[in-house]
This record gives C-alpha cells, structure tokens and sequence, in this order.
C-alpha cells in the first residue's frame, strides 16, 4: 500500500486555478427574445389559461425571474386534447408520410437557425452550463427532430411482417433536467409516427418548450399537431386520465413512473416510462484510468449529476482505488461551479431550490451513516443554488447514498475486486437504466456489459446520446425505448 | 375374466423440474361440462407461488445464458416429444366434452406452433438488434435481451394450444416462466409437464402451477421479483388488477385476447419482442 502523500504525487496535482483565474466569458443574452409572460400552445395558438393562474420561472443562478408563465388545468387540458384529436381526425391524420417528414424536417432546421438562443435560454432557465446546452443539449434536440423526419415515410421498414399505425393522441410529460431535449424527445418520433400531441413542460423549467412552440407555429404545422401547456404534478395528473388520450409517454422520477402506471389500469392506453436510476461506473484495474476519471467526471458532474443515466455509483477495482481516488479528488478541483453562462463554467446551478435541499439532505444523510465525504474547495456565487461536486468513500450496498437516486453531483465510491463481484454490486439496485465499463480487455466489456442489467451500457466512455441510438431502462427503470429505430415501437400499434 | 382396473394418474404441479403438490395440501375437483368429475388437481397457495418465483430466478441465468441455437433445438425437442405423444392429449381435450377432429387438430396446432417458436430462437435477435449510425466516433449496437422472470396466466379456454402459444414466446426469448394453468381444464397442462421434463428443458424454467385465480393472480402480480406479466383472459376488472399491482416494481404487462388460437396470425416475434429489453453498447473507436 502507497502512503498517502505518495499517491498525491503520482497522480500529479495540475489544479490550475491555484496558479492564476480563468477570466469570466460570459455568453450574452442581449439577442434572446424572452417574453414577460408565456401563454399556453393550444390549437396553434398561444391562450391565457382558463383560470387565469400564472407561475413564476426562476433563473436558479441568481434566483431572479425570467417570466411568467400559464398554469393549465382541467379546462385547457380537455381543450388542448380535443385540438389534438381534431388535427389527428382532419389534418396531421390524413396527412401522408411523406409531408410529415417535410414539417419535422422544417423544424429541425428552424431549430438549427435559432440554436444560440435556445442554448442561452435553457442555461437561463434551467442552470446547465452554456457549454453543455450549446454544444449537447441544443443540437441534440435538432438532430432528434431531423432523424425522425426521415422515419415518416418508411415506417413500413421499422416493423417488418406488420402494418404500424398511430395511436392518435399522445399525452407526454417531460422533466426538468433536459427540458428542450426531453421535448424533442417525445414529439419528434409522435409526429414521424403521425401521432398528435399534448405536451407538458416541467414546471421549473417551461420556457423553452414556448420558445419551441414558436418555432413549430411558424413552421405551419398545422394547429393542433403540438399542443404545449405547464404546471405542475396536478396538470400532469389531467393529462394522465384524460379519457380521450391515447397514449402516454413519462419521463421523471420512478416514484411517479410507478402512479402513473397505476392510474393507467383498467384503461386501453398505451404508455412508455423513462425512469430513475442508480448507475454503476465500473472500473476495471487495466483501465486507462486517466481517461476513466475523465468518464467518472463527466458520469456524475454532467449537467450538475441532474441525469436519469449518470454514473453516481463508482465500483472501482480494489489496486486501484486509492489512485482512482486520488485523482478523481484532484480532478474536482479543477471544476468550475458558477454562471451557467460563461462558457469556463463546468459546473452550473443547481435547478431549483428544492431540488438543492434534495441534495444536502443526501449528503447529511450520507454522513450519518458513515460516509466519508470530500467536496472541492470551490468558490460559489452567493446568490443562487449550488452544489460542490461531492464525493463519497467508506459506504456501503444499503446506504441510502448508494441506494437512491439523488439526482445531484454527488459520487457514492465503492470498491471491489472480482469482476463477479462488480455486477452484482452494480445490479443491487431497483434500477437498471445505464452502465459504465472501463477496461482494456475487449471480451471483458462484452463479458460484463452482458451481465449488467442495464439498457445502455458504455464500455470507455459515458454519458453519450444519439438520436439513432435507443435509450431506455430494464427493472423500475422504465418500460419502453426512446431513440432510433426502437424509440418508434411505442407510437405505432401492429396489425 | 376380470375387466382390468384402469391405474389412475395423480396430477401434479412442475416446479423446478419436480413434480410436486401444492405446499398446502389442498385439491380441487376437475369436471367436465356434464359435470362429471375427472380428477383431482393441486390447488396452489400463495406460498406455491413465491416457491415458483424463486425456482424461476434461479434458473433464469442458465436460461438466458443458454445460446439461442441451443433453446431452439430444446423447443424443437418438446415438439418432437409431444409429437411422440399426440393420442394422450387428444383423449384428455375429449375427456372435457372436446370433439375428436377438434381435439386432434388443436394438438397438431400445438406441435405446430413449437417448431415456429423454436426457428426464431436464433432469429428474432437479428430483426430486432440494430447498429446505430451514431454522429460521433462510436461503435453502437442495440440488442434485445430476456426481461427476466414471467408470471404467465395462461389461458382458461384453450388448455394445451393456449399455453403453448404464451409460453413459447417467453421461454424461446430466454426468459423463465411461473405459469397458472387454465382452472377449468387443467389436466392438459399438467400432462404437458411431463413433455417438458422429457424434453432438455432445465429445471426452473417452466414452472407450472394450477389452482384458482382468483386466488393467485394478486400474488403473482404483486411480487416483486417478477418481471412481466403476461394475461390473456380479457377480464377487464382482473386486467386493472394486474396492472395496478405491476406498478409496485414496474412489471412490463402484456394483455391479450385472441378469439381463436388456431389462428395463424398469432405467430408472429413480435410476442417475443414484448418479454425482452433492447440493450443499446456504445464502444469508442479509435487508436
């Protein structure tokens, strides 16, 4: 065993920010078009809700408000479903393949053309990093839209032996941590497939699903094809038992998967989850473990670790733990928490305030029952919500800290020392959405990846997403594929 | 001279390539549709069940670790042994009031549908995996994989034909199966167990119950090791059961209700399909 001192030095301590500070390089805002107040997207058209109730969306960087915003109820709910099944019955239904594919295609370019925008909003909004939302988030979601497009007249090749048809309405509910990427998500296979839609944005984060509606009101979809209202858990809840929806497409927490799921039976509606998670990073001793801690990194600090699939459990092999450790330790250090904006910022805001509160209760937790616990000595803004990127060591398979989700930029650091082992650490969990391999021995990726009871594994390299590629979970992580070929299925019945 | 005394057949359960009676002790009484009684079958208990489960788990493993090339010659062999055997089931669908002709074709049917579930053993992974053109330097694949455990109801109306058509799909696609025989005709499934602890099947992976409904369906649909349910009676008020107790660990549900299972239109992978979950692999390419 190395004596500690010893480690520091191997692993190399280049934390630059004791040398000298990155200036700040703020992205501007001056260009986003951002309203004072957000109707809801109904028929084509943006309309006051019909209680007139509107919330406040807050910047979580600096706790100002961004905008107000329409809270629907039951009343727009009925109205947005009852334009979605008039476009499905007289418009978008009867439309061919061939012409939807040209509107989705319209508006993927559309989103290609306003995408600085988009990306400062979603910062704005929702806290990530400009770096992550210019470069990952936004042209992700155009590139959604611009894959599906192409699906509209093919169809007959995604089912071979059956003909796919729509299943009409299609109620989807979106969450915060991904808001513009999450919508893209869902509507672009709905209206490939020739679905109509009733969508709700989260209700931290509303405002780029009406920046989007923009967008698709200019294209000239015709009205109905996308409705897009907010609010919170109750608006949810209507779309959820709305009689006249067809289908319902969750993205969100497990806790709520599994309502939903229960509040569907008894009715013929089709439904895809895509649920919580508690991934399990494992690295293998003959890893290139420098560009494994970069995986680590990027699997729990990604987004502020707000992602369904991230890495927030780390089985690292037993002789190389305490290297791992140290590197990873000195990694952090490096991060910069801050404005979401400035294109240095590696780690942004926190979403939401409770979401923060979340998050320290984890780590409280996480310290009573014995964790060791190292955050980086990073300076945060005084105003806003943040969270240090955390590491915990000394816990073990019942901690609550290795158990649940916490949805924050929080590590849980096990060892092991058998690849056995490994997966059956990894696979103690309800979950079972995402994985991480890092070795390099090619039949040991094939070897665990099989055994991992996850629908994405990623063998040396983490966190990536593609529109051709289906993302989904196994266990209380979900029902149902998103992406790619797969991610067409749950919008078209067979016959 | 003495007419022969006919020896009477005890019909059991199948778990874990046992046969055994329910932990209970309890029975219940098989007629036909005149009302005549035919035997006495095991009626499980909720402890039956958790048993099963758990004989389920444990050879799942194996099962799904199994190459498909190896379950589909294991499929093909309980046809061939059904084949061998088709007089027997014959008699016992005639026994429940069944016309000859009727009876026979439903065997044949039955032999039928496992040799075209045993093809798509080595198949279905081909039509449902993908390689994904992802935009970076990725190397991506999709693959389908056994969703796990399957609670199967099999149907109460079509006693062999029925069960074969829902189980075949299952265990084809690598999954293990606790499978509630048809209540009203029983005595078909539990003879069908025999042909499967002469076919190469492994112990665990059928696991055939009989008993009442409405005395296990909750507790197959709450447990949580369980993965997917698969029902097919059309009871509405028993498919929100199903589904709300599903929610407890999200078991994927799979409800179905054809009018006639002769129907070739019922063969299809995508049944398969439904007790899988694709994988998707991102590897990195470079030097």
């Amino acid at each position: 065993m190395l004596e500690e001192k010893q480690l520091e030095k191997r692993a190399g301590n280049l934390i630059f920010r004791n040398v000298w500070d990155y200036d700040p390089a703020p992205e501007k805002p001056d260009h986003v078009r951002l309203k004072e107040k957000y109707d809801l997207f109904i028929n084509g058209e943006f309309t006051p809700p019909e209680e007139g109730r509107y919330f406040e969306s807050v910047n979580p960087a600096n706790e100002q408000k961004l905008a107000e915003v329409a809270e629907a109820t039951k009343p727009d709910i009925d109205k947005a479903v009852e334009a979605a099944r008039n476009a499905y019955n007289r418009t978008w239904g009867k439309l061919s393949g061939r012409e939807r594919g040209k509107y989705i295609y319209r508006i993927a370019r559309m989103l290609q053309e306003r995408a600085r925008e988009f990306a400062i909003l979603e910062s704005m909004d929702g806290g990530k990093p400009i770096r992550e939302s210019r470069d990952a988030d936004i042209p992700l979601v155009a590139a959604y839209f611009f894959y599906y497009a192409g699906w509209a007249d093919k169809l007959q090749y995604a089912t071979p032996g059956m003909q796919p048809r729509p299943y009409g309405v299609a109620g989807q509910i979106i969450p915060w941590n991904f808001p513009m990427l999450m919508a893209a998500w869902k509507i672009a296979p709905a209206l490939a497939t020739g679905n109509t839609v009733v969508l709700k944005s989260a209700e931290t984060t509303p405002i780029t699903a009406y920046k989007l509606a923009e967008i698709i009101q200019d294209s000239g979809l015709p009205p109905g094809t996308v409705n897009i209202v907010s609010g919170a858990g109750e608006t949810g809840v209507e779309i959820v038992n709305h009689p006249d929806i067809d289908k319902v497409a969750f993205t969100g927490s497990t806790e709520v998967g599994k309502l939903i799921q229960k509040s569907l039976a008894g009715t013929r509606k089709g439904y895809t989850l895509e649920l919580g998670g508690k991934a399990a990073n494992i690295v293998f001793e003959d890893a290139a473990i420098d560009q494994a801690v970069e995986g680590i990194v990027n699997g729990i600090f990604f987004n502020q670790g707000h992602v369904c699939c991230a890495g927030s459990r780390l089985l690292v092999q037993e002789g190389v733990a305490d290297m791992v450790y140290h590197k990873l330790k000195d990694r952090i250090e490096t991060l910069v928490v801050g404005d979401p904006l400035d294109k240095n910022t590696d780690i942004g805001a926190i979403n939401s305030k409770a979401q923060l509160e979340r998050i320290n209760k984890f780590i409280e937790k996480g310290l009573e029952e014995g964790g060791e616990m190292h955050q980086s000595s990073a300076n945060v803004p005084s105003n806003g919500y943040w969270c240090k990127p955390t590491l915990f060591r000394n816990v073990s398979q019942s901690h609550s800290i290795v158990q649940s989700e916490i949805f924050g930029p929080v590590l849980a650091i096990q060892t092991f020392r058998t690849p056995k082992e490994a997966v059956e650490k990894a696979n103690n969990t309800p979950y079972g959405l995402s994985g991480g391999i890092w070795t390099d021995k090619g039949s040991k990726i094939f070897q665990v990846g099989q055994h991992i009871r996850a629908g994405v594994v990623w063998a040396n390299t983490f966190n990536k997403f593609d529109p051709t590629s289906p993302f989904g979970g196994y266990k209380e992580s979900g029902i149902g594929r998103e992406g790619g070929l797969h991610g067409l299925l749950p919008y078209l019945k067979l016959n | 001279m003495a007419k022969r005394l006919d020896v009477l057949k005890t019909y059991k359960m199948y778990t874990g390539g046992k046969f055994i009676r329910s932990e209970s002790g309890r029975y219940f009484v098989t007629e036909n549709k005149q009302g005549k009684e035919l035997a006495n079958v095991c009626r499980a208990s909720r402890k039956d069940v958790r048993d099963a489960v758990k004989t389920a788990r444990g050879a799942w493993g194996d099962w799904a670790a199994r190459s498909p090339f190896n379950r589909g010659q294991i499929l093909y062999r309980i046809a061939e042994v059904l084949e061998g055997r088709k007089e027997q089931f014959r008699h016992e669908l005639m026994q429940y009031g069944i016309q000859h002709k009727k009876a026979e074709t439903e065997v044949e049917a039955t032999i039928d549908r496992l040799v075209y579930y045993a093809g798509w053993s080595d198949k279905y992974g081909q039509v449902f995996s993908s390689v994904n053109p992802v935009a970076s330097s990725h190397f991506n694949f999709s693959m389908p994989e056994p969703t796990g455990v399957v609670a199967i109801v099999a149907p109460d109306d079509s006693p062999l034909l029925g069960l074969v058509s829902v189980l075949a799909p299952v265990i084809t696609g690598g999954n293990t199966a606790v499978v509630l025989s048809s209540e009203t005709y029983p005595l078909p499934a539990a003879s069908f167990a025999e042909v499967l602890h002469s076919s190469d099947v492994p112990g665990g992976v059928v696991n055939l119950l009989t008993g009442y409904r409405t005395e296990l369906l909750e507790h197959l649909s709450r447990h949580m090791d369980v993965n997917a349910m698969y029902y097919t009676d059309g009871d509405e008020d028993a498919q929100k059961m199903i589904q709300e107790h599903a929610s407890l660990n999200v078991k994927r549900v799979v409800f179905d209700h054809p009018k006639d299972w002769t129907s070739e239109n019922l063969e299809h992978p995508y049944t398969i399909l439904d007790f899988q979950e694709i994988k998707t692999t991102w590897h990195p390419v470079g030097y």
